[in-house]
Parts: structure tokens; sequence; C-alpha cells
């Protein structure tokens, strides 16, 4: 599954549009992501403080988002563009693939939540393979 | 026996009480096709299915889409026994339509997705949580039957 020519003006215009709310995006993603799919937790015992805003969850959501920013901007080349970000999560951070999925899920939910005018069903098809595109990327060094 | 909490019952009901049937049902099918276009395959019979527009305005799908929806009110009236609730409802999508269950679990991912459209900030992850866990319980209960 490919990003046409339209999924990669649809990503890029969206995210044009909302990056400016990177913080409360990642923020409430990571906050969904940890309190819908506990077993995700597991990759965060290290945190003192698992709830929903809190400091570390605030801190790593604008991470997290900031490197899908940076995606949209390497859209043309995930794969290179990637490449420390999939070495990193292959050989330090060791998640499970798995969970992608699982942020995807919980960034199209805060997306379609803040932006309901903006996040039509074209947009949400585009950035749907766009996450899976990313996700691919990251796993890239993992095997 | 699924186990819920008060919280969970709470906030399972409330998201009903908020659903507009008519609106959710449609967008939520619509969505799916568009977003897992290759779940097209069981509409063979609903028209024209070529773009996302064509899609939405299609009146076969709105209606088939409040259909599905109307069937999570089984669900919601027998929490405690969703698994023997959706016996037949079962039978009939792997013996009758065929659907690959897999679907099941697109289409309740693509329902989450547009309730979130709709409340905004009152969908708190804990009533997301609560209301995925649901699905998620109505989808294995409509594998049961496959063999």
């Amino acid at each position: 599954m490919s990003l046409s020519a339209k999924d990669k003006k649809n990503v890029v215009d969206f995210f044009g549009q909302v990056g400016g709310k990177a913080a409360e995006i990642g923020n409430d993603a990571l906050s969904r992501m940890i309190v819908v799919y506990p077993q995700t937790k597991t990759y965060f015992s290290h945190w003192k403080d698992l709830s929903p805003g809190s400091a570390d969850v605030k801190r790593h959501g604008l991470t997290v988002m900031t490197g899908v920013l940076d995606a949209v901007d390497k859209i043309d080349d995930l794969v290179g563009g990637l490449l420390s970000l999939s070495e990193l999560h292959a050989f330090t951070l060791r998640v499970d693939p798995g969970n992608f999925k699982i942020l995807s899920h919980c960034l199209l939910v805060v997306l379609a939540g803040m932006f309901p005018a903006e996040f039509s069903p074209e947009v949400h098809v585009a950035v749907d393979k766009f996450l899976a595109k990313v996700a691919l990327a990251l796993s890239e060094k993992y095997r | 026996m699924v186990e819920w909490t008060d919280a969970e019952r709470t906030a399972i009901n409330f998201v009903f009480t908020k659903l507009d049937y008519d609106s959710v049902g449609p967008e939520s099918l619509s969505r799916c096709l568009i977003v897992y276009p290759w779940t097209q395959r069981y509409f063979g019979g609903f028209g024209n299915l070529y773009n996302a527009e064509a899609i939405l305005s299609n009146p076969m799908i709105a209606a088939h889409g409040i259909t599905v929806l109307h069937g999570l009110d089984r669900a919601l009236n027998n929490m405690d026994d969703i698994k023997n609730t959706y016996t037949q409802l079962s039978e009939l999508h792997s013996e009758k339509l065929h659907v690959d269950p897999d679907n099941f679990r697109l289409l309740a991912d693509c329902l989450v997705v547009v309730i979130a459209g709709r409340l905004g900030t009152d969908f708190t992850p804990e009533m997301q949580a609560a209301f995925a866990k649901f699905l998620s319980v109505v989808v294995s209960a409509l594998g049961r039957q496959y063999h």
C-alpha cells in the first residue's frame, strides 16, 4: 500500500493546518493509549506518573508528535529519512511493532476529536496510510 | 463472563444516548469503506462506491450503516451476556455473508473515530477505554461461530 500524490498532499496540508497543536495532540494521544491499552504501560515503568496529562506524558507526547511532523517533511523518503529513529526503536527502545498500530489509532481518534471539520474521510485514509508507512519505516531496522 | 464496572456501564450508556444513529451509522460504514477499501468486497450490490463522495452519498450504504449501528443495541441491552446475544448474527456473518471477522475490528475502529469527532473533548480517555472494551466484546462475540 503506497501513498498516492493525493494522499501526500492531504497529509502535508492537514498537518500544516494542525501542526501548531502538536503538544496538545501528542499529550492526548499518548494519554489515551496508556488508558485504553494498558499493556502499553510496560514501556513506561520508569516514569513517576502515568496519568493522562502528567508531566512525563506531556513531554513524551510532544517528542512523539515532533517525530510525526518530521516524518511529514520526509514523506517522500520515510525509510531513508527515519533511519536513525528506526535504529533507536530497534536497538534501544525495542518497542513491539504491534504498538505502532495502537498509537496510530489513538492519534486518529484525537485528530478526529480536535479537528472534526478538517478530518474528512479522505484525510482520514491518507493519514492512516501515512502512519502505517511511518510505522513500517520505524520497524525497518528491527531484523 | 465479562466484568463491567459501574463507571464503564455509565460511560457506555452515555455514549449511546449521545449517538445520532442516522448520522453516525452512515458515516462509520462510509469511513470503513473509504479507509479500508477492501471492505467494499461485501457491498457489490450496493451501487456506486467509486470514490469517497459516491460512498458518502450512497443511500443504500447509509441505510445499512444505520442497521449495523442498531445491531449494537442488542449488546447494550444484554451487557452481561453479549457472547450469546450474537450467536445468530455470528452465524449469519460467517455462513451467509462470509465476512472476514477482521473486518469487525476495522468497522469498530471507524466507529470510535466518528464518535470522537462528534463528542470532542467529552469523549474522555476513560470513555474511550470503556467503549473500546464494549466493542471488542461485540467483535469477539460476532467471531465466535466461525469455524
